[in-house]
């Protein structure tokens, strides 16, 4: 933070410039806000402190099915996104229908809208009719954000397994080291640690898209708050579920800026690429 | 210097204009007479798409509207609207129909419409928020069920506590469910009728809560071996809901449009209409 608030210039000088210059940017959006003609109206029906207070208790305890949606579905990607990548990055013509396997799910599951998987398995999979399988929209909405989020995450892993210097395999290997005791103590310890703030960026978007799960009728904070809206027409419910996320996103992305930082400085301070 | 000043004035004077349409729309919207309408000599009427039977019937096909064309006359929702239309003077060509889904019928700003007639339920506190016309039709809700399964057996409203609910997003089923039912499970919210409706037919969900019109068709059309296991009441002889059209908050036509259905009403025509349109809709149970 106080990085990016220095990087103008040196100083106490470039500060005041600038907490100045960001006081007169949102003076100036507020002012233009509030004197809007329709402002009146927009308060009331977004920013309506009564609404907020009657609708927070309820949306937050509705956020609790978001965090152990996003929780149970977190584990569950950074293990079978893994694999993934661990399956595309397998050397040999022998492997190559493996390969090809990882290559055509990645691309497929990151090309279809979150929505649609979410759907096509909450009401496609229970419509089977086979007695086993589970009716809840809740466990089909975890399995297809993991479904979608290992096609994402297994490609931020692959990049980290391809930023290793072919050089550190050749070593391993030189060592006597099997393709798989290499992956497992030379090349993925190093790559992981890499793209750990991707990582975090991606589990970012993981919260945010657990609201998804709520079109099939779960209550989740944000169709708890649409539902709160429908019912009075005001839609400060909508804030109370905003504020809950960004409650949990912002530390994360924090965190995640903190985490990029400490790894550039290492990296300068001790020199190797 | 000379080219910041240039740009600075020109900066100005575009905001001037802007100012200016809008203070212009905002004279146009009040000059108009007694009944105002958003565009002159033409009466604008929003309902959502698809727009479901028995509100709407027929004319789909070779139409940006799904299922049914609201501008037909034909099922219950659209002749009213085109009685209270005649009743304010307009003849069926200056009636037209704009798509308003559900959340836009409340949101701030300028309607796109004179009046939205949409199955909306009037609640005190909707009523904070936009104008809601005179009951156009008085309803109970009611609930389906899959036919053979155990809920189908209930007969009260105290034994349907222990299954698993539905109601879509939007409704006052939803609302009804909790205050009145009170089910030990947490109800299912889906955000559309296609999906609620989905819901009840991989028996996702035990009994769906809709309102009593809308069960008929749900039964007859959308699920397949479903049956309407009974409908509520208030109190007794009194309906759950009331339905409304809603127009912007403070529109003047809002008068006018409650006097043309105190005369629907009076003169037996929205009688006539309910034996038309929705005559298979009464006559399922009351659970109490």
């Amino acid at each position: 933070m106080v990085n990016s608030l220095r990087s103008g210039g040196d100083g106490r000088r470039s500060v005041a410039i600038a907490l100045l210059s960001t006081v007169v940017f949102f003076v100036v959006v507020a002012v233009a806000i509030t004197h809007a003609p329709g402002w009146p109206e927009v308060r009331s029906q977004f920013f309506d402190w009564g609404q907020f207070k009657a609708t927070f208790p309820e949306v937050a305890r509705a956020f609790l099915l978001n965090v152990k949606i996003f929780s149970i579905a977190e584990v569950l990607i950074l293990v079978f996104a893994l694999f993934l990548a661990v399956l595309r990055s397998l050397p040999g013509p022998v492997f190559f229908p493996l390969r090809a396997l990882a290559i055509v799910y990645a691309d497929l599951f990151r090309g279809i809208p979150t929505i649609l998987v979410i759907a096509m398995l909450g009401f496609g999979a229970p419509a089977l009719g086979v007695s086993w399988v589970p009716k809840s929209v809740i466990f089909w909405g975890i399995v297809s954000l993991v479904l979608i989020y290992s096609a994402y995450v297994s490609e931020v892993y692959r990049a980290g397994i391809d930023s290793i210097h072919p050089s550190q395999q050749a070593a391993a290997r030189s060592l006597g080291l099997s393709h798989g005791q290499t992956l497992r103590r030379v090349i993925l310890p190093q790559a992981v640690r890499r793209v750990i703030p991707p990582l975090l960026n991606d589990f970012i978007g993981l919260q945010k898209d657990t609201a998804l799960v709520g079109t099939l009728g779960a209550i989740e904070a944000f169709q708890q708050s649409q539902i709160d809206t429908n019912a009075t027409f005001n839609f400060t419910a909508y804030l109370s579920a905003a504020v809950l996320f960004v409650a949990i996103t912002i530390p994360l992305a924090r965190f995640t800026d903190w985490l990029v930082l400490r790894d550039r400085r290492r990296r300068v301070a001790g020199g190797t690429a | 210097m000379s080219k910041r000043t240039l740009l600075l004035a020109s900066l100005v004077a575009a905001l001037a204009a802007i100012a200016a349409l809008a203070s212009t729309q905002h004279a146009a919207a009040r000059i108009v007479a007694s009944c105002p309408t958003v565009k002159d000599g033409q009466l604008t009427i929003g309902t959502d798409n698809p727009a479901y039977p028995p509100w709407y019937a027929g004319g789909a096909k070779s139409s940006k509207w799904k299922i049914n064309d609201p501008s037909t006359g034909k099922g219950y929702e659209s002749a009213v609207a085109y009685a209270i239309a005649g009743k304010l003077g307009y003849t069926r060509a200056k009636v037209s129909w704009t798509y308003v889904p559900f959340n836009k019928a409340f949101a701030p700003g300028a309607k796109s419409f004179d009046f939205d007639i949409n199955q909306i339920s009037y609640t005190p506190a909707r009523a904070k928020v936009v104008a809601f016309s005179k009951s156009y039709y008085d309803v109970n809700q009611a609930i389906v069920v899959n036919k053979g399964t155990k809920i189908a057996a209930v007969r009260s409203v105290a034994g349907l506590r222990s299954y698993k609910l539905g109601a879509q997003l939007g409704t006052t089923s939803y609302q009804f469910i909790k205050s009145r039912i009170k089910p030990t499970q947490t109800p299912s919210v889906p955000s559309s009728n296609a999906a609620a409706v989905l819901l009840l037919k991989n028996k996702q969900i035990d009994g769906l809560v809709v309102d009593l019109p809308t069960a008929f068709y749900v039964t007859a059309v959308q699920v397949p071996n479903s049956k309407i296991l009974g409908q509520f009441e208030n109190t007794a002889g009194q309906t759950t809901d009331r339905f409304g059209v809603v127009l912007q908050k403070g529109n003047p036509l809002l008068g006018c449009v409650n006097r043309a259905i105190t005369t629907l009403r009076a003169n037996g025509t929205l009688k006539k209409l309910q034996q038309t349109w929705l005559a298979k809709a009464t006559g399922a149970p009351i659970l109490k």
